[in-house]
């Protein structure tokens, strides 16, 4: 019977893009409820963000504290970190590429610019990234960008704040993925330390009986520590909420074309049944009438 | 004229409102605050926070470490974590202390299991405060 084997064929195919559809499709959905997971956290740290920069801001005021080291822009700064946070999964469209090829590039300008570049990568794929193009990794830290919590942050910035502290880099970088809204994320760079001028300019300082508990660059010393973490946990919020942004689209653009390859699939599969049940009927019909001739 | 009170962990804002006193754990120890104290920028360590806010209630919250600024009689806490004595899981807490306690045995980046560790003290202390003063 022909036409009988291609529909099996068929039937087979539409069943393997049906159940691939189903996984992107729980993928999208399952990536729509962590963006705005990210995005809550993003909002609630933003009080204590504000708050930080502005005691900060206040205390570089004072005259012992303006010209501290860690406040302070080097005057020759031999060798940065960058921070690079990409993802540990695929399947997120651009979102790896696009970040990657940013700090590529802040990279290859300070390299450019005669400074030595360490690289800290956060996320799987910016280390097969790094490793494969032939480039040290500093440090990797995996298995945090799907759900960052602030122990994540901490961790990392332990790290990437002692190499600037024991002065082994002079400025830190973050690159990420800046969550601007569903539609857009955009991969950015942050200079965290030394802290920009501007950011410190305008601090209201404090009334001459003022008291500090410890003194003044004591706390300072205590604050800019703090200050890289929650930076580093909001850049770690904006690109794990970006990263799933990018995901729910990826998935939801590979939901449609399953949806479209189905409806192709039936239709032919469905013209295939046509074509067999016609062939049968004539073959039926031609024997009725090679009988009835006799 | 009351305190107007607002304290935020790294994570989230705990408490925002009137407050007649707060007390709190200092770097240099005991700390309370009533209308009309002195300006200044103190370390907080490990310990609670107790707020008795204007409509007589008390707020009790472990904060670990932060930054306590009184202007004017204008509060803002800045813990670098803190969690209201209510939200306090005790048996997640003692958990993560000994998970705390393992880490710290191991190698590597101490920080944050040291971090760890006198967090969920600090949850534990608060607890139990909390279950004793209801």
């Amino acid at each position: 019977m022909p036409g009988a084997g291609e529909l099996r064929v068929l039937r087979r195919r539409i069943r393997s893009v049906r159940s691939t559809q189903k996984i992107t499709r729980a993928m999208e959905l399952i990536a729509a409820s962590r963006i705005s997971r990210a995005r809550q956290a993003v909002e609630a740290a933003r009080p204590y963000a504000q708050g930080i920069t502005r005691v900060i801001r206040d205390l570089a005021s004072e005259g012992a504290v303006a010209n501290h080291p860690l406040i302070r822009e080097h005057d020759d700064v031999e060798r940065v970190g960058i921070v690079v946070i990409a993802s540990d999964r695929g399947l997120a469209g651009a979102y790896n590429a696009n970040v990657l090829r940013r700090a590529e590039r802040l990279a290859k300008e300070e390299r450019d610019a005669g400074r030595g570049v360490d690289l800290y990568a956060v996320g799987r794929k910016g280390e097969s990234y790094f490793r494969y193009q032939g480039q040290a990794l500093a440090e990797v830290w995996t298995g945090v960008t799907d759900r960052p919590t602030y122990d994540d942050a901490v961790r990392i910035a332990e790290r990437v704040g002692h190499d600037y502290y024991e002065q082994r880099i002079n400025r830190l970088w973050l690159c990420f993925t800046n969550f601007r809204s569903a539609l857009t994320q955009v991969s950015t760079t942050r200079k965290v330390m030394p802290i920009d001028p501007r950011t410190l300019r305008g601090g209201q300082g404090f009334p001459p009986q003022f008291t500090f508990e410890p003194d003044p660059v004591a706390l300072i010393e205590q604050l800019i520590p703090r200050y890289v973490e929650h930076q580093l946990y909001a850049a770690l919020m904006e690109s794990s909420a970006s990263e799933h942004a990018s995901r729910q689209r990826a998935m939801k653009a590979a939901t449609d074309n399953a949806g479209d390859i189905l409806n192709g699939l039936t239709r032919e599969a469905n013209r295939a049944r046509q074509a067999a049940i016609t062939t049968e009927i004539s073959e039926i019909v031609g024997g009725a009438e090679a009988l009835s001739a006799d | 004229m009351p305190l107007s009170v607002d304290i935020v962990s790294a994570e989230r804002r705990l408490f925002q409102g009137q407050a007649t006193e707060l007390y709190a754990r200092s770097v240099d120890g005991e700390l309370g605050i009533l209308p009309g104290h002195t300006p200044m920028l103190v370390g907080l360590a490990v310990g609670p926070l107790r707020v008795r806010t204007s409509e007589g209630e008390e707020v009790l919250i472990a904060v670990h470490r932060g930054f306590l600024e009184c202007r004017d009689d204008d509060i803002n806490v800045l813990a670098d974590t803190a969690e209201l004595a209510d939200d306090i899981d005790v048996a997640r807490a003692e958990a993560a202390r000994q998970r705390a306690v393992e880490h710290l045995s191991r190698e590597g980046y101490p920080g944050a299991a040291r971090f760890a560790l006198a967090r969920a003290e600090a949850r534990l202390a608060v607890a139990e405060q909390n279950d004793a003063a209801r």
